[in-house]
């Protein structure tokens, strides 16, 4: 079985109040899922259950085969989390800091996977390298999220969390953090769990993406898959004999070759708009918080 | 090689990584210096006033002390402190994050503090010495007392001050308690004056703590034997040392490990990020 992530049924409840009711999704390995939501949908919630660092109230999860809740030091070996940094470790130096969480890792190389990633070689692949010797004080905002992702993958995880990875970075640091995510899922075939708000970068990133509001996945598919579960949210534009005309079809395709059969050469600038991924979350948001959840069960199946 | 000898060995050099840096670190070396002035200040002030009943000077008799309260003030507030402000920044949930991180996070602890404990011990009683006549430093008895009270002193404090550290819940709110135990036990344990001087129960209750018997056990290793005749019952008390100290050891290993992995259960990125938060509020 490839099933690296496989969570059934699964509540989780703070007093009175229920954050999560049945929440279910699974993940193959290698694949990069986005968790979106609004604040407060227990997004994150969700993943520290998954990462073992809170004790759900009911449901089955299985991570790398593992209850977390009962997940062993050979379990945390096999797991990467990007957390945020503040001001930890100011004192060390990059490379030292590297170097001594990299050795807890050691006992844990398999035949597969060699634990833990060569320092300079992790150095080099996060953009580093240059700062090796620098204390983590002195390093500015993007190098240190930076230094956040060498700590989550330097025990060379089969499965990374990262929660709003990254929140403050610029574009050309948020452009080299992509591709060194979809490095990761694509040639070391980890299985990447992101929560985002940024919708760019879950379309970029994320092979499918999963939609929580309201304490359930409302959405789960590919960026493609639920522009195409919520009709008439696409756009064609075109001019006819001078004039403008907008319509949203419910099938852009079918409408299209109608408009050419009709009106063949004397259709001009024609523009087809899929539904850009923040149209269908916002959407699919606002249903959900009008309790209309209907139409969508082909999305999450 | 077995997952948790490899967590003990990194976290060896973990504590030796953090020892270096303490000393290479500029704040934290002139508050080094300052802890050892002030002490070396108030003995010099008090070294032509007699130890009462003896002609011996009580400058020389207190720097002696002073060394004990060198594990209270790293063993305990250092340590416990540090937990504080390491799990208030998140190095905590990296080491719950990677696998035995706690093991050699504490062990790194353990030995970055125990450190800075013999190091004061050590620059003081080496200035002390330069500066002082009449410690016994000649003697090898002084020397073997002088060992088995800083492991046991080690021992009993280090633990304790993780467990105090594991029971607050921010560094401002621990900041003033921190000072209460330090200033409160100094003041019942006989560090600057003999304890014999303090009512009864005072001295009842300064005996209860270690720091009474890290002083007495440092005045028997570094002092004439002679002087045992100012201590309550006239001894150096050797053995009743050994039991309470070896008591606090015993209670804090035990608790320690408890203690340190309820606190740790709590920990997770929501829960740094939310004591980010405040303090970016406080601030």
């Amino acid at each position: 079985m490839d099933g690296v992530l496989a969570v059934r049924e699964l509540r989780m409840r703070y007093g009175k109040t229920d954050v999560l009711n049945g929440v279910s999704f699974a993940a193959r390995r290698g694949e990069v899922l986005a968790l979106l939501g609004p604040n407060g949908a227990g997004k994150t919630t969700t993943i520290e259950i998954l990462e073992g660092f809170r004790i759900r109230s009911a449901g089955e999860v299985s991570v790398l085969g593992v209850d977390p809740a009962h997940g062993g030091e050979a379990w945390r070996a096999r797991t990467g989390i990007v957390l945020q940094s503040w001001r930890d470790h100011g004192k060390w130096q990059v490379r030292e800091l590297l170097a001594q969480l990299g050795r807890y890792y050691a006992p844990y190389s398999t035949a597969d996977v060699a634990r833990p990633w060569d320092v300079d070689d992790l150095l080099e692949a996060v953009g580093l390298t240059p700062h090796a010797r620098k204390r983590v004080s002195n390093l500015s905002g993007g190098q240190r999220r930076r230094l956040d992702v060498a700590i989550g993958i330097v025990g060379r995880p089969e499965l990374l969390f990262l929660d709003e990875p990254t929140a403050g970075f610029d574009p050309e640091a948020r452009r080299d953090f992509h591709d060194l995510v979809r490095g990761l899922a694509d040639q070391e075939e980890t299985t990447i769990l992101l929560t985002t708000h940024d919708l760019d970068e879950a379309e970029r990133l994320a092979d499918r993406i999963l939609i929580l509001a309201g304490g359930t996945i409302i959405a789960d598919g590919s960026a493609e898959e639920l522009a195409r579960a919520l009709p008439g949210q696409s756009e064609v534009r075109w001019t006819l004999d001078g004039q403008r005309f907008v319509r949203s079809p419910d099938n852009p395709t079918a409408f299209v070759r109608e408009l050419f059969q009709q009106y063949g050469e004397s259709v001009e600038d024609l523009e087809v708009r899929r539904a850009s991924l923040e149209d269908t979350y916002l959407a699919l948001v606002r249903q959900a918080e009008q309790g209309a959840p209907q139409g969508l069960a082909a999305v999450t199946a | 090689m077995k997952p948790t000898l490899v967590a003990v060995r990194a976290g060896l050099s973990r504590g030796w990584i953090e020892l270096k840096q303490t000393l290479t670190t500029q704040s934290d070396l002139i508050g080094l210096a300052f802890r050892i002035g002030v002490v070396l200040a108030v003995v010099i002030w008090t070294r032509h006033t007699h130890l009462p009943g003896t002609d011996f000077s009580l400058g020389t008799a207190t720097l002696v002390s002073v060394l004990g309260l060198n594990f209270v003030a790293y063993g305990v507030v250092t340590m416990g402190d540090l937990i504080v402000v390491e799990r208030e920044d998140g190095t905590l949930l990296r080491a719950k994050a990677t696998p035995n991180g706690m093991l050699g996070y504490l062990i790194g602890k353990v030995v970055s503090t125990s450190g800075q404990v013999v190091l004061a011990v050590a620059v003081t009683l080496f200035i002390g010495a330069y500066l002082f006549t009449g410690l016994t430093i000649g003697r090898a008895g002084s020397w073997l007392t002088l060992i088995w009270v800083l492991v046991l002193g080690l021992l009993a404090t280090l633990p304790a001050g993780a467990v105090l550290g594991s029971l607050f819940p921010s560094q401002r709110a621990a900041g003033p308690w921190w000072l209460l135990l330090l200033g409160g036990l100094t003041a019942i344990s006989g560090i600057f004056y003999p304890i014999t001087h303090l009512p009864v129960f005072l001295q009842w209750i300064g005996q209860a703590f270690p720091l009474y018997w890290l002083g007495l056990g440092m005045r028997s290793a570094l002092l004439p034997n002679a002087l045992a005749a100012v201590e309550i019952g006239h001894s150096w008390r050797h053995l009743a040392t050994f039991g309470v100290l070896a008591a606090w050891s015993v209670a804090g290993l035990v608790l320690a490990p408890v203690v340190l992995r309820r606190m740790a259960r709590r920990e997770s990125g929501s829960t740094v990020a939310a004591r980010r938060e405040k303090a970016m509020r406080a601030t």
